[in-house]
Order: structure tokens, then sequence, then C-alpha cells
């Protein structure tokens, strides 16, 4: 049993996690949420020295579940999850929440553990453990949060059934083997999959779910969120569908649209959902791409998108905290009251526009350059477009709206001590992992295609990447300046979510109204025709009817004697 | 086998005489035994040394050997010989084990149900009806078939006769029984003279070889098979020769329905199978013409018409007897299909629905007894007021349905994939249906059970009032029997695939 706990290091952190729920005394709970990732990072640090030995397996039912499978691709996750969780368990520790600490530490550890999961019904297990704990998250949001988290949890057990009926039917196209590992879309099994990592990813169209609930979630509850479920999903991708070429596709719509509604929306924790799902977007395209260096470019990427989307998610986080609003319309000059969090923000607003010395800038390069080596013009095309996009709405949008702007006249307090910490842990991390002398070299030590040589401060790079970034910038200042660009207004955007939430709902009121309208005037037929109907039925099989009717023996004599002739007759026709 | 040492080994060598003889002396004493007590523990011991001796054989049986025990060791085809093989010796348990069951539930149940001078006769006519039975079960002539029908049921219009004292629609209900039995039997043995004048003999292993060199027979034997196939498709309550059976089982005594439920109708299926595949042939074109357009049809008929009319009973007791009718359809279409897993799970269907229909009537019978009630509107918070054997109730109820788990679920999923197998998509649609009219009719019982509160008599909620223990223990060994074989289900299987087995391969001379 303590094997196969110490087999995996999620198992430890669902233990802290379970460990939790039952300690009424905030600061133990507080040092476990610390020291339970740091202990998982240890773990896995330990684990990699030795790969081979480090896989555990145990036989449930006559079917091998692999419960620890360690390599380069699943070692890179589980640091940065573990990264995240310290990051999170700091930010985190002025609230005194017992469900937030113990889901907390349950969806994190459900999130590694399916990183380190060998076979598909381990990762669904997983996978549905991650969904579960982390709507208590959504639902610590307020009472607003109570229905989206419903559609939360129903749309996730959906992607984690869909996930076990591909893995089921993958498994027995193969012979019984549910091995996690590629699975390309020959088999109808392996489009199941692929479906039921869209959800969790936030395919195009299935995507509604995150700008659905993550701004709809707590403080803290947000800022965990955004770090596991949809790069568990990414992590999958990785695993099974390297080198589809339909996922460049996805990738590269996914990076696009959301740029759309990020720019006119009001919320901006909920712009800072939809950024989330443009950079997934990038990291999509580069599986879809495949090559090497798209997978390191993905894995490196992950690894900044953990941090600075955290540090955003945070920075808002710490202004909620503060004025009790993340509104663009009633927000605005806090860059005097709040002048730690501003420098942050900008760090990290800056990280995720991929400014040179900042994070994104060593890796979102690195699959955009795989685009170009896969000659994919237009996704190159369309990538370098949500790369200015990017840089409209979170690069400027977020931290100009909240921070300068017009002067919204909020005084406030700087953000709490230990918010600030994890936000200034995060920036240092921002900047390190581009820091060209050493820092930017660790973080390629890590991924998974170490021997694949990339330079990311070269001068072409440098210039393109700041021609891009200041024509956005140009065009952010023009548009402001001639009053084109789209106000921060208190208005609810509509996504695609409107077709099946409203669209759908509206078709079916308008089909019961006309269906109303028509039977007022087929009503009196159809009514007669099922009166006419339930009164056949009644008077054949009821107690009062002709089936039933205690009639005299004679009747069921004639009977029997017809079914003997029928008999005979059917006897007498086979002879013919 | 462990168990079988333990046997005297009379007990064995003769069982098949003694399952027979037994009851059927012992039932003319017991009729003119002075007190009821007394009765009633002759009765009881007489079916316990019987399921002792049925037990015994079928383990004979799973032992690999089959008997041919020869009555006053005349040989065959001159003298009488009772065959105990795979096929029949799971129903003589069956049927010997209802009657224990029966017995021990009807200490206070025919107390309550018939008059105090008629039950030592009662007990006396039921061991009659039991020696019956398991007489037309073990028997291997065709004529003493016929016998032993008659003898089962003249004993069983009595039985039913006998719930006069409590609903004296139970005398017209006899009556009916009685008229249409005797329509049966004739046709039956009908039949049987048709097969005599064809083969001159009655011994079933005789007929089926001398038929089969003759390829079938003339018309003589054409004829005889319609009329044995009606003869019994009548007994067995085929749609639509069902009519005698919702009136019998309404009004006789709980005790009796029980019985005739999961016995009567299981002994008639019985023949119909040893007639169909071991006597005759369906190898032969009017048989095989007959089971697929004749049997099929009406099976599915009855399935679903019955159980519509199923639904819209007032009577909780009509209700599951019109379920009767419509579970006899299931077994009929494994019988129609004729393929080996078709087979096995229509026997298995047989087993299987006798413990459930065992179940639901004892715990019928109970709600009378305590309550005097068998209208489903009158069921108001029995759940309240019976726990225990509402408890039991929705189990057979919840098997008959076919909730997974269950026996019904085991032999209903069986029939279905055998059917499926056969390439037959519909019947498999019907048996979903059906299943489905199921869920109405025993939903629509335990919605008001559990779902309305107790109803309340002079402003005051009807006192909670368990049933005597004498009739829970049988109750709810059937029920907790049902969901073991819902469990696992491996000796029944094995029982019906060796039934399976005899049927396909023939008596074999």
């Amino acid at each position: 049993m303590i094997d196969m706990i110490l087999s995996n290091p999620g198992f430890i952190i669902i233990l802290a996690g379970v460990v939790c729920a039952l300690l009424p005394v905030s600061q133990i709970r507080k040092a476990i949420l610390l020291i339970a990732p740091i202990f998982a990072g240890y773990m896995i640090y330990t684990a990699t020295k030795d790969m081979e030995a480090a896989r555990f397996a145990v036989s449930v039912g006559g079917q091998e579940l692999t419960l620890m499978r360690m390599d380069r691709l699943a070692m890179i996750w589980g640091y940065v999850f573990c990264l995240a969780g310290v990051l999170n368990a700091i930010y985190g520790f002025h609230e005194k929440c017992k469900i937030t600490d113990s889901s907390a530490l349950i969806y994190m550890g459900a999130a590694v553990s399916g990183v380190f999961a060998g076979d598909f019904l381990t990762l669904f297990i997983f996978w549905e453990m991650a969904a579960i704990s982390s709507v208590m998250l959504v639902w610590k949001g307020g009472e607003k949060s109570f229905p989206a988290g419903i559609r939360y949890l129903a749309i996730h057990v959906l992607s984690g059934v869909l996930l076990l009926a591909g893995a089921v039917m993958y498994g027995r196209a193969n012979g019984g083997d549910f091995t996690f590992g590629y699975v390309g879309l020959e088999n109808p099994g392996g489009c199941l999959l692929l479906i039921a990592m869209g959800i969790k990813c936030g395919f195009p169209f299935l995507h509604n779910w995150i700008q659905d609930a993550y701004p709809k979630a707590s403080i803290t509850g947000t800022v965990i969120l955004s770090a596991f479920t949809t790069k568990l999903a990414l992590y999958a991708l990785a695993r099974a569908f390297p080198g589809t070429d339909l996922l460049i596709y996805i990738g590269a719509i996914m990076t696009c649209f959301p740029v759309f509604f990020a720019v006119i929306e009001n919320d901006l924790r909920r712009v800072l959902s939809y950024s989330l799902n443009n950079q997934l977007g990038f990291m999509v395209c580069g599986i879809g791409l495949g090559s090497e260096l798209a997978m390191n470019g993905v894995a490196a990427h992950l690894a900044a998108d953990v941090i600075f989307k955290g540090l955003l998610f945070m920075s808002m986080g710490a202004v909620m905290f503060r004025t009790g609003t993340a509104k663009a319309s009633e927000l605005g000059g806090l860059f005097r009251s709040m002048p730690y969090t501003t420098i942050f923000c900008l760090i990290g607003a800056g990280s995720i526009a991929a400014f040179p010395l900042l994070s994104a800038f060593v890796t979102k390069s690195m699959i955009i350059t795989a685009a170009l080596y896969e000659h994919e013009w237009i996704v190159l095309a369309m990538l370098l477009f949500a790369s200015a996009g990017v840089m409209e709405h979170s690069g400027i949008k977020v931290p100009y709206f909240t921070f300068f702007s017009h002067d919204s006249g909020k005084r406030v307090k700087e953000a709490p001590v230990n918010m600030l910490v994890a936000m200034g842990l995060a920036s240092i991390l921002c900047i390190f992992f581009a820091w060209p002398w050493g820092g930017y070299q660790f973080l390629y030590s890590l991924l998974p295609n170490p021997e694949v040589h990339y330079s990311p401060y070269t001068g072409n790079h440098v210039v393109t990447q700041m021609q891009l970034l200041f024509a956005a910038m140009f065009a952010f200042a023009l548009l402001k300046r001639i009053g084109v660009y789209p106000d921060e207004k208190r208005a609810e955007i509509l996504d695609f979510d409107w077709t099946y939430r409203r669209l759908g709902k509206n078709i079916a009121i308008w089909i019961d109204a006309m269906w109303t309208r028509l039977s007022a005037n087929v009503g009196r037929l159809r009514k007669r025709f099922i009166d006419s109907a339930s009164d056949k039925i009644y008077h054949m099989f009821s107690p009062a009817g002709a089936l039933s009717s205690a009639a005299p023996s004679g009747l069921p004599a004639v009977l029997t004697g017809s079914m003997l002739v029928l008999t005979l007759f059917v006897i007498y026709l086979s002879r013919l | 086998m462990d168990i079988l040492s333990a046997y005297p080994a009379w007990l064995i060598t003769h069982g098949a005489a003694l399952l027979v003889v037994l009851p059927l002396l012992l039932g003319a004493i017991t009729a003119i035994l002075p007190r009821e007590r007394l009765a009633w523990i002759v009765t009881l011991i007489v079916t316990l040394i019987c399921t002792a001796a049925a037990f015994g054989l079928l383990l004979t049986i799973f032992g690999g050997e089959t008997q041919l025990y020869k009555m006053g060791g005349w040989d065959p085809p001159h003298g009488i010989s009772y065959v105990i093989d795979g096929l029949n010796t799971p129903v003589l348990l069956l049927i010997s084990a209802m009657a224990v069951l029966c017995t021990i539930y009807g200490l206070p149940s025919v107390a309550a149900e018939v008059e105090p001078k008629k039950r030592a006769p009662f007990y006396g006519a039921f061991l009659i009806g039991v020696a019956g039975l398991l007489g037309m079960v073990a028997t291997g002539d065709a004529f003493n078939v016929f016998v032993f029908l008659e003898v089962s049921s003249i004993s069983t219009y009595v039985l039913v006769a006998m719930g006069a004292s409590r609903d004296r629609r139970a005398l017209t209900a006899a009556y009916r029984y009685l008229i249409l039995g005797s329509i049966g039997a004739t046709f039956f043995v009908i039949g049987v003279g048709f097969l005599y004048m064809e083969t001159g003999t009655l011994n079933m292993a005789d007929m089926a070889r001398i038929l089969s060199d003759l390829g079938g027979g003339s018309r003589a034997a054409l004829i005889g098979f319609g009329f044995i196939i009606i003869g019994l498709g009548l007994k067995l309550a085929m749609f639509p020769l069902h009519m005698w059976l919702p009136g019998a089982y309404a009004y006789a005594p709980s005790f009796v329905t029980v019985f005739l439920a999961s016995t009567a109708t299981k002994a008639a299926l019985y023949l119909m199978l040893r007639f169909t595949f071991t006597v005759f042939d369906p190898s032969f074109e009017y048989v095989g013409t007959v089971l697929t357009y004749v049997i099929i049809s009406m099976a599915v008929l009855g399935m679903l018409l019955a159980s519509l009319q199923a639904i819209f009973q007032t009577d909780a007791r009509r209700t599951l007897a019109f379920s009767s009718i419509a579970q006899v359809g299931y077994m009929l279409l494994g019988v129609g299909i004729g393929t080996a897993a078709s087979l096995s799970a229509g026997y298995l269907h047989l087993i299987n629905h006798a413990i459930i229909k065992g179940a639901l009537f004892f715990a019928v019978g109970a709600f009378w007894y305590r309550y005097g009630i068998t209208r489903v509107e009158d069921f108001r918070g029995l759940s309240k007021m019976m726990p225990w054997t509402m408890g039991a109730f929705t189990i057979g109820g919840l098997s008959l349905i076919g909730v997974p788990f269950t026996a019904g679920f085991v032999s209903k999923y069986n029939l279905a994939s055998a059917a499926a197998s056969n390439g037959w998509w519909w019947a498999v649609g019907v048996i979903m249906a059906t299943s489905v009219l199921a869920i109405i009719y025993i939903g629509r019982i335990l919605l008001i059970a559990y779902f309305q509160d107790p109803p309340e008599v002079d402003g005051k909620v009807v006192a909670k009032k368990e049933a005597p223990l004498m009739m829970l223990i049988p109750m709810w060994g059937l029920a907790i029997l049902s969901v073991v074989i819902g469990l696992n289900a491996y000796w029944m299987d094995r029982a019906a695939d060796g039934a399976a087995q005899v049927l396909l391969l023939g008596v074999g001379g």
C-alpha cells in the first residue's frame, strides 16, 4: 500500500488533500498546501534519475493499471504543476477555507497523477477526479457560480465518459492494450478520445465552459483552476495525438477567435479566460505540428504559460480582492494605490505578449518557428495575427484598463503580502525563463527533446518581435485616439454557447408556442384520436374490457378449437 | 459428490418411483386425518422427502448418469418406465422444493383462508396434486403422462375451489378451469391416441425411434402433434388459451396460487418441450413449421397483449396472473427459436420465473393475510406497514422486470442474446418492449406502496403489522435466491444447458 502511495507523486498530494479536509487548523493546512507540492517535486526529481525504475503497475481484476510512468514529457508537466501548486499555496495563504484547501490539493494531485498515468483507465480515474474536485473551487465563487459549476461539472463528466468510451474502443481494437501512448485518428476510439480531450482543452465550439466557469470562481479558485485542467488535457493530447494534422488547424483557429471576444469583453477575468484559450491554441497547434522542435515549444510554452497566466489571474485576483470587482468599466487608475501589483501585472502582460527578456519570447517563438519549418504559411499568418492579438488584449488591455486609463477614483490598499510574494515569485520566474545568460538554457534543458538546438536571441527574431509588438501598440493607441476601440462597457457578449444556451432554448420555446398554436386547430382531432385509441386500449385490456370479460366457458372452448384448426392448417401447409 | 454419499442408496435407486408414489399414497391418508396440524406435518415431511430425493437425483445427473426406472421391473416398451435425465430433474426439484415452501407458508395461510373442516382434505388434495405433477414430469410413458396430468388437474380444481370461503368467485373460476382443463387433457389424450395409432407404442423413447424411422410419420402423427400442442398449450396458458388462468390464480387460496403459478404451468411447459423435441423432432417439417409460425407468433402476441392487460388490472393478483401469461411467452419464444442457447434461456426462464412469481405471490398472499387487501389501490403505504414483505415483493418485482443482478435479468438477457445471435432483432425489440411494460405494471404497484401514506381508519394511521415468520421465511428464501441467481448463475446455467442438450440430442432410444 505504501509502495503504491509513494509510486506516484500525485498520490501524495491527493493524500495531503484528504488530510487537509480533516484538519481544523488553518495554519497547518497552509503548511501542508505548501509542502506537498514541494515534496512531490522532489519525488519527481528522484524519479527522473532512473525513469524505468520509477514505473509502477498494479493488477486490478485482471487488468493491469500503470499507476506511474516517467519520461521527459511527463517530467516537465509534473514540475510545472508542482511549481504552480507552490505559487498558488502562497497566493491563497490569507484565505481560511477548508474546502478550497483540500479540493485544491486533491485537484492538483489528480492532475499530477494523471500526468504520470501509464494507461487510459488510470488516466480516466484522475481525469474525473480532477473534474469533481475542481468544481468545488468554482462553487466557492458565490451564488452566481452555482449554475456555472453545474454546467462545468456536466461538461467535464461528459468529457470523462467520452474518454472512457474512447479508451475502451481503442483498447479493444488494440487487443486489450490500454497503454496511454500515441493513438491517432485511425481508430473510431481515437476520435472519441480526441473529442474528450478537446472538451477539456477548450477546442473551438467546445471552449465555453472556460469563460463560463473561470470568471465566476473564487479569487484563489480561478488562479488554481487556470493552472491544471486544460493543461492536463494538453498533456493528454501531446501524448496521444502528436503530429495529427487536424490539430494544427484546430490550434490555429483556437489562437485567433478568442482575440475578438477578448477585445470587446468587459470582465477582465473573462478576458484572461479568452486569452487562456488563445495560448492553448498555440500549444495545440504545436502538438499538431509534432516535430521535435514543436514539441519542445509546446512543453516550454506550457511552463511559461502556467506561470504568466497564473500571474495575470493573480494580479486581477488581487485587484478584485481589494476593489471587489474585475470589470474594466469600474476600474482604472489603480497604479497609484497598488504600485507593486501594477508592476507584476505588467511583467505578466509583457510575458504573455512575448517581449524580449520575458518568458513567452523564448517559448512561443519555438512553435511559430516550427510552423515556419513545416511551411504552413496560412497557419503561420494566423499565429502571428494571434500574437499581435495577445499583445492587444492581454498585454495592453488588461493592465491599461485596470491600472491606468481614466481614474476610477478607487483608493485601496496594496495587495496582501502573501499575494505580493506569490506574484513576485511568478514575475521572477517569468524573467528567469527568458534570461539570456543561463535562464532559458535551464528551461530548455528540461524539455522532452533536449538535443534539439534553438536559440531565441537572434537579431532577426528580436527585431521581428519588436516590430510586431510596436505595431500592435500603435494600433491600440490609434484606435483609442480616434475612438474606434471598443469601450469598456457593461455588456454580455455572445459566444458560441449562445447557440446551445439561448438559441436552442429559444427554438424549443418557439416550437412549443407553435405547437400550442397548431394544436388549437388540430387539438380536437388529436384529442379525438388519442381518446379513441386509449378508449380502445382500455376496452380491450382493462378488467372491464373485451379480453378480460368473464365469458362463459363456451368461448374459450371455441377458441381452443379454432387454435387447433389453425395449427392443423399450418401443419397441412407445411406438407404441401 | 460428498452430499450424494450421505444419501441412503434406496433414495437414489428408487427415487423416481418414490417421488410419485409417496405423495400419492399419503395424500389419500392425509385427507382423512382428523387434525389439521397432523395433516400439515405429514405434508411437510412428504414434500421434504421428495425434495431430498429430487436433489439427490439432480446430483447424480450432474455426476453424468441418467436413470431409467422400470416400474415393477417390466421392461419398456411394455412396462411403464420413469426417465430421470437432465431435462426433467431440475423441474422435479423445482416442484418438490416449491411444495415444501408452500407447505411452510400454508401453516398460517391455510388457517386463514380455508374452512376448518376442509383443511385436512386440502392438504390431501395438495399432496395428490404434487404427486400428479411429479408423475407427469418423471414418467417416460405417454399415456402415463395423461393419467398424471388428470390427477394433478383434478386435485387442482378442488384446491382452487377451496378459495370459496374467501371469495365466492373461486367457484366459477374453478368451474371454468375444470371445463377448459378437461378440454386440454382430452386434446392431449386424443393426440396420444393418434400417436399410438401411428407407432403402436406408448413409450416415449419408442415413439421417438419409430417416428424418426418413419421420417415424421403419416397424417395420423401430424394430427396427433397438433392435438398435443394445443392440449398442452392450454395447460401451460399459451396465449390465447390462457382464459382459465387469471380467475384461477386470483381467487384460489394464496397457497394454491403460488403453487399453481410456479409449478403447474411449468410442468406443462416441460411436457411441451419433451414432446416437441424428444418424441417428435424439430427437423420434421411440420414440427419446425408449427414452432416457427404458431408457437412464436403466439408467444410474441402473448408477451405483448398480456403485459398490456396486466397494466390495466385493478387487482394485484390478476396483474401478476397476466404477467405470468406474458412470461410464458418468453419461455415459448425460447422454445420456438429452437437453438441450444435459446432453449437453455427459455428453460432457465422457466425456473427463474417460478422462483420470482413464487416470491411475488407469497408477498401478495401475506398482504391479504394481514389486511385483507388485493386491490392495487389499497396497497397505499404498505412499505411502512409491512416493510419486510414489501421488500421481498420489491426484489421479486425488480427481478420480474429484469433489473441487472437479479434472476430475471439473467434469463431475459440470455434469451435476448440467443434471439440476436439468430439474427432476430425484432424479437430482442419485443423482449425490451415487454420489459418496459413490466416496469409499468410492477412500478405502478411499487409507487403506490412506497410513495403514498398508509390509510387512516377512524382518524388513526393503520398500525404496522408484519407478516408472520412462517410466511416471511419462504418469501425471503425465494427473493434471496433470485438475487443469488442474478449474481452467480453457474448452477442454473449448468442445469439449463444440460436440459438444452437433452432436448437437442433427443432421448436417444
